[in-house]
């Protein structure tokens, strides 16, 4: 509970130290206030508890989650290497909204009622409308921003749309009374399906997965660079573990209803992210694919027995996260010296004669995009190999053939980048790297390496 | 504990629950029909908004049957988020004409794979 009031006061401070004439302060504060909501995030560790009267529930997991979505923040935020680019070129708001989306994600993760999971959805859907468009004369972004505006606040329409059905069925909001509720089969059944059905739908826009996913590779493309990576890795995150929550407790005595409707949402999402992601040549709509199918994978762990679930998500989100980072940090470092028709160049073959020019990155791609595709020794595998195993006790087991099927079809689009990046034919200007982008470039591929070595060492927290 | 609910007053009796249903159900779909039909970024605004207040109806209609306040709370929510919304949603919508000098959606085709 503490962090959402640290950030929402020093989101605020942050907006405040915009006035001042010297912004270069701005973002080594931000970063500083981030640590400070990352410590006090552990005062409730092993002190699992209510607070706002039942609104938020506190509990050990919920910290894992923070500190994933806070630890996530400072990364993707350091990326943003000093203010030269032209979305910074206002910092303290970009990176007041940026604490403040943290907020929502944090209210999503932890919430237990349906008034916070909407506030907490609204929170950070909103501030990533806003840095979506944070380049504001660029077009591409400007379609972005609109095109995901649109769409989430339609997607928020039908989530609501669904609570209020929910509620007509069940009179509360609460997630514990609600789940009484449905073990005892009192609540009315045509408004309860009709309920369930919309606030899936409306989640399942949230975290992008077939067939809702439609707005997200134009939005990927579109947004910059560390806004798009700030948002496949926290809202995703955010997103299913909300997902999981509402499963888990609301939708329980409804079983075989949405389970049906789940699976098929499983395999569109793995067929249309991976066979979609095959013929992109754009490096940010290949990723936007990706997450398409990477959502389809998350979901196929919820599938599967609840009680391990959470861990896997957590594994799965952390492994994701981590290779994600890599994947555009190497894009944002590359395509800073190339342009083209005034706007960075962001093709797949930009990573071309890398091998040559800088090995550490070329390292640093190629971790990141093994452990996307699972391949083993690094934290990608072992996520996909708990999906699995979670997801084998259902009664959906042809879902993991058409899984594994996917995985493998995966590994061609995601060794694209690789080949370009050691192939020895292409000149790339000199790329010059400062230590903050090495320091990050470091944590998240030591992290999929050791994650991929040393599997239970996440898992055992719980 | 079994808590006895107040009984609901008559005014608001006289008007069975079924007519606000379909009432927000039809303002829902007009809605959702507008999003997808119309081209204009602000009249698709609208027709969001005009979701959302059909939700706050529904809302309001099963809170007064149900005796129950939490409903009314959340309408209270929603028009205080549809607020913030609105004033990012306006503000890309300036942003676009700033640029392109109109708000129709179908001119904004940059995007694609």
């Amino acid at each position: 509970m503490y962090p959402i009031i640290s950030l929402s006061i020093t989101g605020l401070l942050t907006l405040f130290l915009g006035f001042a004439d010297n912004k270069k302060l701005v973002f080594p504060l931000s970063i500083l206030f981030l640590l400070l909501a990352l410590g006090l995030s552990f005062v409730d560790w092993n002190a699992p508890g209510y607070y706002f009267n039942g609104m938020l529930a506190v509990n050990n997991e919920s910290i894992a989650f923070w500190a994933i979505v806070i630890v996530t923040a400072i990364l993707v935020l350091s990326l943003s290497e000093g203010f030269d680019r032209i979305e910074f070129s206002q910092p303290a708001e970009y990176l007041a909204i940026a604490q403040f989306s943290l907020v929502g994600a944090i209210m999503m993760v932890s919430y237990n009622n349906l008034i916070m999971l909407f506030l907490g959805i609204e929170i950070l859907s909103v501030a990533m409308y806003v840095l979506t468009g944070a380049d504001k004369r660029n077009l591409r972004g400007n379609e972005a921003a609109i095109k995901y505006f649109l769409m989430g606040a339609f997607a928020t329409g039908i989530l609501l749309f669904g609570i209020a059905m929910f509620y007509g069925a069940t009179g509360s909001f609460n997630l514990d009374s609600v789940s009484d509720l449905m073990q005892e089969g009192s609540a009315d059944a045509l408004f309860l399906w009709i309920g369930c059905t919309f606030m899936l739908i409306g989640m399942l826009f949230k975290v992008s997965a077939a067939p809702f996913h439609l707005w997200t590779p134009d939005v990927y493309e579109g947004a910059p660079t560390i806004f798009t990576a700030f948002m496949s890795t926290i809202v995703k995150t955010a997103g299913f573990v909300a997902l999981f929550k509402i499963l888990s407790s609301a939708f329980n005595g409804l079983g075989e209803v949405w389970a049906i409707m789940f699976a098929v949402v499983v395999l569109l999402s793995l067929v249309i992210g991976n066979l979609g992601a095959l013929s992109q040549s754009s490096f940010k709509r290949l990723m936007a694919y990706s997450s398409i199918s990477h959502a389809g994978f998350m979901l196929l762990a919820l599938l599967g027995d609840h009680n391990n679930a959470l861990s896997t998500i957590l594994f799965y989100s952390l492994a994701y996260t981590l290779a994600t980072i890599s994947a555009f940090g190497v894009l944002l470092v590359v395509s800073k010296e190339r342009t083209e028709n005034g706007r960075a160049y962001e093709k797949i073959d930009l990573f071309r004669g890398l091998i040559k020019e800088n090995g550490f990155l070329t390292a640093v791609l190629t971790i990141s995009m093994l452990s996307l595709s699972g391949i083993p020794l690094t934290a990608g595998f072992w996520g996909k190999f708990f999906v699995f195993s979670n997801a084998s006790g259902s009664d959906f087991f042809w879902l993991i053939i058409v899984a594994v099927l996917m995985s493998a079809v995966a590994i061609y689009y995601y060794f694209k980048p690789i080949k370009e990046a050691f192939d020895r034919s292409g000149e790339l200007s000199t790329i010059k790297i400062n230590s903050i982008f090495k320091i990050i470039f470091g944590i998240t591929t030591l992290g999929t390496i050791v994650l991929g070595i040393f599997p239970d060492l996440i898992r055992s927290i719980f | 504990m079994e808590t006895q609910l107040p009984a609901i007053p008559d005014i608001i009796a006289q008007v069975p629950l079924t007519n606000y249903i379909l009432l927000a159900s039809i303002l829902f779909i007009i809605g959702v029909v507008g999003v997808f039909v119309r081209k204009n970024a602000i009249i698709m605004f609208m027709s969001i908004e005009l979701m959302l207040n059909a939700v706050n109806l529904l809302l309001v209609a099963f809170s007064s049957y149900k005796s129950d306040p939490n409903g009314q709370v959340f309408v209270f929510f929603i028009m205080a988020v549809a607020a913030a919304e609105v004033a990012v949603g306006l503000a890309i919508i300036v942003m676009i004409y700033r640029n392109i000098r109109t708000i129709d959606i179908s001119f904004l085709d940059k995007l694609r794979g």
